[in-house]
């Protein structure tokens, strides 16, 4: 069980990037990752059970979510309205998208398709465990992820992006469209959520529209998580603590649907929990910086 | 080089909250000005900056670029060839992100590829830039902006928008939220810089007599007008009392706020 706890870190962990992308690097609250992560997974159902291969498909769902994304963007940008009303905006409408993509479905089970998974397990079968394969390829995967982001964010392109949550003035005093900006990094981050239910769809077995619900709380929870974990200015420490954050998390979670009916929980209280974290998280850090000024002040 | 044209600024046009920043300004800047600006509180002296740079656009009239119109041009296309400082030195970098990564941004104006310009080179090049400013930042590339003091962050920003050789400085006042040490080695800088680059520069402040010690032209507004403008000889022979004699000639009021009298 202890794998599967890791594997749904590292799966989810490429949306919570996502997350920490808008949430934290942009400071633009971004919704539609509700409806982004189901997009990728209903993307990649669909190719793969037409026989497509899934390498192909886990582009087409990037691409998707990317597409989302500009959506939010430009419905920001160009409307003037307010980042997290645009987000949910999209959001919505991708639902009804999401069930177009899946052929008027609200779920489809992959159970005999060839996943990268199935791929996976076949190409190690007779040295390494199923459960064990599976973890290492999404070690593997989430590494790739974490060394392109860190890539991308020592560019010029990634370092003005950078900037842009912190003091978009300075953006655009450098000659930089502001909204430029924001379009390429609400669509990458939808992007890597997309990606992740892409890979989720395959590790659970199927595509479902409501896969979505509530993923941005759990996003963002994750995020405040890795950020107890570790202090950084480098950002490929802050892209590892966010994945770190997200397997915290889904360890969590775990505790509490197995251990949670000792107290008389059960797992349609997790959301609940989920949010009180966020809430327990947001009081902490409020104590620290209360406790920092009042030695600043001292 | 920058003209504005019959400028008229109105705040909540036709409303109780009406408000007129700009009246029909008019003001040619010429390459190689450095004009300082001085005003009360809400003489348009910002409202004109933002004009400027674009950053609010004017109800009437026309801003011109070496004869080109770029009245409706947004304000990061006209960043490219406007630097700007604003008074609070928070305005200029990104505190959450290092020394170096805040250099390479300001470095170079406008969009940015996908190529990694932040190398050791580079790092050897800011150290020697940072040299200048004594202030030790040559050793800290690697802290995070936030941790330096105001007046750091300000020479900073200044060394950078000077590196990135734009066309027009705009200084808003850069040394006022600065302890009377740090503004003057900012303000010692500036000059420098303005001299040694020959920058054409724009200069609010409400400091009388730094107005009429620096630059080879001065601008006095009052109630959204230029009500003064003065250069060359003239600007030279003249005082912080015939100034205020001036402004008395002119308006025929009191030119004595506290900000004034205190800063002179």
């Amino acid at each position: 069980m202890i794998e599967g706890i890791f594997v749904e870190g590292l799966i989810y962990g490429i949306m919570v990037l996502g997350v920490f992308i808008t949430f934290r690097i942009l400071d633009f609250p971004d919704l539609t990752v509700d409806g982004s992560f189901p997009m990728g997974a209903a993307i990649m159902a669909v190719f793969i059970i037409n026989g497509v291969s899934p390498w192909i498909a886990l582009v087409l769902a990037f691409i998707g979510g990317y597409a989302a994304g500009c959506v939010t963007a430009i419905i920001h940008n160009k409307l003037k309205v307010p980042n997290l009303l645009a987000g949910i905006l999209t959001m919505t409408m991708l639902y009804s998208i999401n069930i177009r993509i899946l052929q008027n479905r609200a779920n489809l089970p992959l159970v005999k398709a060839e996943t990268m998974l199935t791929k996976v397990s076949s190409l190690t079968e007779g040295f390494l465990p199923q459960s064990a394969a599976v973890l290492l390829f999404f070690v593997l995967v989430v590494v790739l992820f974490i060394i392109a982001l860190n890539f991308f964010f020592h560019t010029d392109m990634g370092l003005t992006l950078g900037a842009m949550g912190n003091n978009e003035q300075m953006v655009i005093c450098q000659g930089v469209n502001p909204k430029v900006m924001k379009l390429i990094g609400v669509g990458l981050s939808n992007g890597l959520v997309a990606v992740s239910g892409a890979f989720a769809a395959q590790y659970q077995g199927f595509a479902d529209v409501n896969l979505g619900q509530g993923i941005v709380v759990a996003g963002l929870a994750s995020v405040m998580i890795g950020e107890f974990l570790l202090r950084s200015n480098k950002i490929v420490l802050l892209l590892s603590r966010v994945v770190l954050g997200s397997i915290l998390f889904r360890g969590i979670m775990y505790l509490g649907r197995f251990y949670g009916y000792y107290i008389n929980l059960t797992p349609n209280d997790l959301k609940l929990i989920t949010g009180l974290l966020i809430v327990l998280s947001l009081a902490v850090t409020q104590i620290k910086k209360r406790k920092r000024n009042r030695q600043a002040a001292s | 080089m920058i003209e504005l044209k019959n400028i008229t600024k109105i705040f909540n046009e036709g409303t109780v909250n009406e408000n007129t920043a700009l009246r029909d300004v008019s003001l040619k800047i010429e390459r190689g000005d450095f004009v300082t600006i001085i005003g009360s509180n809400g003489a348009g002296k910002t409202t004109l900056f933002n004009i400027i740079t674009g950053n609010q656009s004017p109800t009437f009239g026309k801003v011109y670029k070496d004869d080109k119109d770029v009245t409706k041009d947004p304000e990061y296309r006209r960043a490219g060839y406007i630097g700007r400082i604003f008074q609070n030195p928070l305005l200029g970098t990104a505190s959450n992100m290092t020394l170096e990564d805040n250099m390479m941004i300001i470095y170079k104006k406008g969009f940015k590829g996908l190529s990694i310009s932040l190398n050791n080179k580079m790092r050897e090049y800011f150290r020697k830039e940072l040299v200048q400013l004594d202030m030790n930042l040559e050793n800290r590339l690697k802290d995070n902006v936030g941790l330096l003091s105001g007046g750091q962050r300000q020479a900073l920003t200044l060394l950078m928008m000077v590196i990135s050789q734009p066309d027009l400085v705009l200084l808003d006042e850069h040394t006022a939220a600065l302890d009377p040490k740090n503004a003057q080695i900012v303000l010692d800088l500036t000059t420098r810089f303005v001299r040694e680059y020959k920058l054409t520069t724009l200069m609010i402040t409400h400091n009388m007599s730094h107005a009429i010690k620096y630059g080879n032209r001065l601008l006095m507004m009052d109630n959204g007008e230029i009500i003064f403008d003065v250069s060359g000889r003239k600007k030279e022979e003249l005082t912080v009392d015939k100034l205020v004699e001036k402004f008395h000639e002119i308006r025929k009021k009191e030119f004595e706020t506290d900000e004034v009298r205190l800063s002179e």
